[in-house]
């Protein structure tokens, strides 16, 4: 009977691959002739490492400016740290969706740009000197949102600001926090250069845990959450119906909110193109990426097409108040034009171009059939 | 004519058949089961699908079906011990039926993890409770002589053998699309992603290959029933069968549904097969040899007058159910209307994206909902892309607000779907008031037709 045998060696392989488990088939094969490893690398190289390098360049120069300013503490000092300090603001637009690896595990961006701040929060830290700022309770009482409160709001006119960082508890809790946003991006910073960049680019296969898929999912929710809701959606009052013009990005020193969302909307533009960093050349990225895979099944261009939708969105922004703020208050539909031609972009992406890459939106942990 | 067909059917359900194929299949059935429930309790899915979701979605009428807290762990258990029961024959009818009922209440609590092989395990579950399984070797024959049967009803064991070419052929025809065949949808769009597989990854991304996958599975979908069927190509099929669900466990995440179908197709092979498992295991369990063979036939006037009745309007059922979408205007892969429950299985690529507006329809003051403050990321995903879930969204959402202390609550979806590989485009009316529709009203004028 060497047909049962047949069938018993059959039912064995099925019994094998049932003791398999689910993320087996990863190992770095060879692929189609789109290097995705090509892209990791250049993601890693080119744009992430060399990113936090300048963003924590940033902050070492805005904690010296800082120290400089306690040694002689001045009108044109606070000056000089208020730029160091929206300079560091701006360098972090550059950083804020690269949630993978340590910046993931330390909740990086938790820490460093949740908005609005909590105002009475900050000052009972401060005279209590009771906390702990590695809690989660405490995300809205540091990084740059409460530096925004520290450098801008905590008097009306520049002399009542001088006056309360003058005193040095204040002083001491805003040292605190910029020491601290230096330490987690740093650690972030050194764990690329020492060890997550191999892994980050070895990892080069299709799975919910690929380098690819995830930075694709964490760059798609940063475009969602944090740029269209977050800068745009929520303080324009999208969700709640009513507008929240304190919820705006740094409203305190107000005028940057919309040079912060010009920023972050270009490195969201930048790493779609693949721009590099430093040399601004254009590498392998998502838009090379569409394009190849566009190519076996679809005729429509997609990359011209979210290009398009995005530059529409900036030059929306173009027309509005340097002060989101005001512009809320004055005229918010100006606001709400800017959300519906994002809303658009996030279609195509969360649409077309995960059908296109075919990665799935937030990796659903079941069966499907 | 007349005649000749009644003593064709008389004669056939009169037919007897050995007891050993439907054992080895009750064996395997649950003993796959409690794999199955084991491995969806071990991967935390009881606590994510069930009891983290605030928002179920229902299937129609069937709302009262409610997740019962923490008891689901309960459910799960019972399920799992029925499994088991079944499978080692121990007070079989009562594991039958409790295994039917349990399984069959869990996939009705929540239609966004419907899969069409939890729906064949509760078809499979309900002909079990019918079927003479246990008149071998199971413990219930074992201690009762009385129930030992060595032959049984041939129709008993054909039973499912309809029930598996039903789900092939009707899954074999659903595959008989334009996009599936002549656009290699949507297995163009699944397979490049699969460049990392060993040898066949770099294949992957090759048009004849997304072809050759799509024009195989229907032919392997509509023939090979009929090649299980025919003995000399019985082994030959079997082997395909092997290679084709492996071959779709290493491509999708399909779970359980794979290994399912592989142990049941065994159901095919000849008496004498299945009873070189059984005394294999007899071996195992150090059983005397021909402790189960008593020369006696199971006969119950019970089983010819009632469940024979029963099960020949419950197949008759099963050939039509699946049928119902022809009913309904528009496309089955756009409007989903009729796309459950009839075999569609790994049919298409649909990518959607859904935002509810919540309007005060006297004032005219409006905002939007972020759907992840009420559904899970499952939930949000199925719920964009079918329209009867974006209804039952809509409508808990304005309850919602309502509650809340809003007025005059219309609520209204920007929705856009792209089915394989096509561009995005709108999916419902936009100008709906959801707070006003039925599903009928739905489906027949808010659904803004597929634009090929």
């Amino acid at each position: 009977m060497k047909f049962n045998k047949i069938v018993f060696a059959s039912i064995c392989l099925s019994l094998l691959f049932i003791s398999c488990g689910d993320d087996e088939v990863n190992a770095g094969f060879s692929t189609d002739s789109f290097d995705r490893k090509e892209m990791l690398q250049n993601w890693a190289d080119h744009i992430i490492i060399p990113s936090f390098e300048s963003y924590v360049n940033s902050l070492v120069d805005l904690k010296s400016t800082n120290e400089s300013f306690l040694l002689a503490p001045s009108t044109e000092s606070l000056e000089v740290l208020r730029s160091a300090y929206i300079n560091s603001y701006l360098s972090w637009q550059n950083v804020a969706f690269f949630d993978i690896g340590k910046a993931e595990e330390i909740g990086l961006r938790n820490f460093s740009n949740i908005y609005p701040t909590d105002e009475e929060a900050i000052i009972d830290n401060i005279e209590t000197k009771n906390y702990n700022l590695e809690l989660p309770s405490n995300y809205d009482t540091q990084g740059f949102p409460a530096l925004d409160f520290l450098l801008f709001g905590t008097a009306d006119s520049n002399e009542g600001i001088l006056n309360f960082l003058q005193r040095e508890n204040n002083s001491q809790y805003l040292s605190v926090l910029i020491d601290r946003l230096l330490k987690i991006s740093d650690e972030v910073l050194e764990d690329w250069k020492n060890s997550y960049r191999e892994i980050f680019i070895s990892n080069d296969a299709a799975s919910e845990i690929a380098s690819v898929d995830k930075l694709v999912n964490d760059y798609l929710l940063y475009i969602e959450k944090y740029l269209r809701a977050g800068k745009i959606g929520i303080p324009a009052g999208v969700f709640s119906g009513n507008t929240l013009p304190g919820s705006v990005e740094a409203p305190y020193s107000a005028i940057y909110s919309k040079a912060l969302c010009l920023k972050a909307f270009e490195a969201v533009q930048d790493f779609y193109s693949g721009i590099s960093f430093e040399s601004k050349l254009q590498l392998n990225s998502l838009e090379s990426y569409v394009d190849y895979m566009i190519e076996k099944n679809h005729s429509e261009d997609l990359s011209a097409e979210i290009k398009n939708q995005w530059s529409y969105a900036v030059n929306k922004i173009d027309f509005i108040s340097s002060n989101f703020g005001s512009q809320i208050n004055e005229d918010n539909s100006k606001m709400l034009e800017v959300y519906d031609e994002i809303q658009k972009s996030v279609i195509l992406l969360k649409v077309d171009m995960m059908q296109v890459l075919n990665i799935q939106v937030d990796y659903i942990d079941a069966d499907g059939d | 004519m007349v005649i000749d067909s009644r003593s064709f059917f008389s004669s056939y359900f009169s037919k007897n058949s050995k007891a050993a194929p439907l054992a080895v299949f009750r064996i395997l059935f649950g003993l796959v089961m409690l794999f199955s429930i084991s491995r969806f309790a071990y991967n935390g899915w009881i606590e994510t699908l069930y009891l983290a979701p605030s928002f179920h979605f229902h299937y129609a009428g069937l709302a009262f079906i409610k997740v019962p807290g923490v008891y689901i762990y309960l459910i799960f258990a019972v399920c799992g011990l029925a499994a088991l029961m079944i499978s080692i024959g121990f007070k079989y009818r009562l594991a039958s039926v409790v295994f039917f009922i349990s399984f069959t209440y869990i996939e009705l609590l929540d239609k966004t993890y419907y899969l069409n092989h939890y729906y064949f395990i509760s078809i499979i579950g309900f002909l079990l409770i019918f079927l003479p399984a246990h008149s071998t070797y199971s413990i219930d024959a074992y201690k009762d002589d009385s129930i030992i049967r060595e032959y049984i009803p041939k129709w008993t064991i054909d039973v499912i053998k309809l029930m598996l070419a039903i789900v092939y052929f009707y899954a074999g025809l659903a595959k008989l699309n334009p996009d599936w065949m002549f656009r290699a949808m949507p297995l163009a769009i699944w397979l490049p992603s699969k460049f990392n597989l060993p040898l066949l990854g770099s294949l992957m991304h090759e048009t004849w290959m997304h072809y050759l996958f799509s024009w195989g599975g229907a032919l392997y979908d509509l023939s090979i029933v009929f090649f299980l069927m025919w003995k000399p190509t019985r082994v030959f099929a079997f082997i395909m069968v092997v290679i084709f669900h492996l071959l779709t466990r290493i491509l999708f995440p399909i779970g359980m549904f794979p290994y399912i179908m592989i142990f049941s197709t065994l159901i095919f092979f000849d008496a004498n097969f299945h009873e070189k498992i059984l005394a294999a295991i007899s071996n195992i369990l150090k059983l005397k040899p021909g402790v189960f063979q008593n020369d006696q036939a199971y006969q119950s006037s019970f089983l010819n007058l009632f469940t024979l009745p029963t099960l020949i309007l419950f197949m008759i059922f099963q050939i039509l159910f699946p049928l119902r979408s022809l009913a309904y205007p528009g496309s089955v892969y756009w409007t989903e209307q009729g796309y459950r429950f009839s075999w569609r299985v790994m049919l298409m690529e649909k990518t959607a994206y859904a935002n509810f507006k919540i309007v005060n329809g006297e004032n005219g003051k409006r905002f939007y909902v972020q759907n992840d403050d009420f559904l899970s990321p499952v939930q949000e995903k199925q719920m964009s892309t079918q329209p009867d879930f974006i209804l039952a969204y809509g409508q808990y959402l304005g309850k919602h607000f309502t509650e809340q202390g809003h007025e005059n609550v219309e609520v209204y979806v920007e929705s856009y779907a792209a089915l394989n590989g096509r561009k995005n485009q709108p999916f419902i009316d936009p100008k709906a008031n959801l707070m006003k529709l039925d599903y009928r009203s739905l489906c027949k004028s808010h659904i803004i037709p597929l634009n090929d």
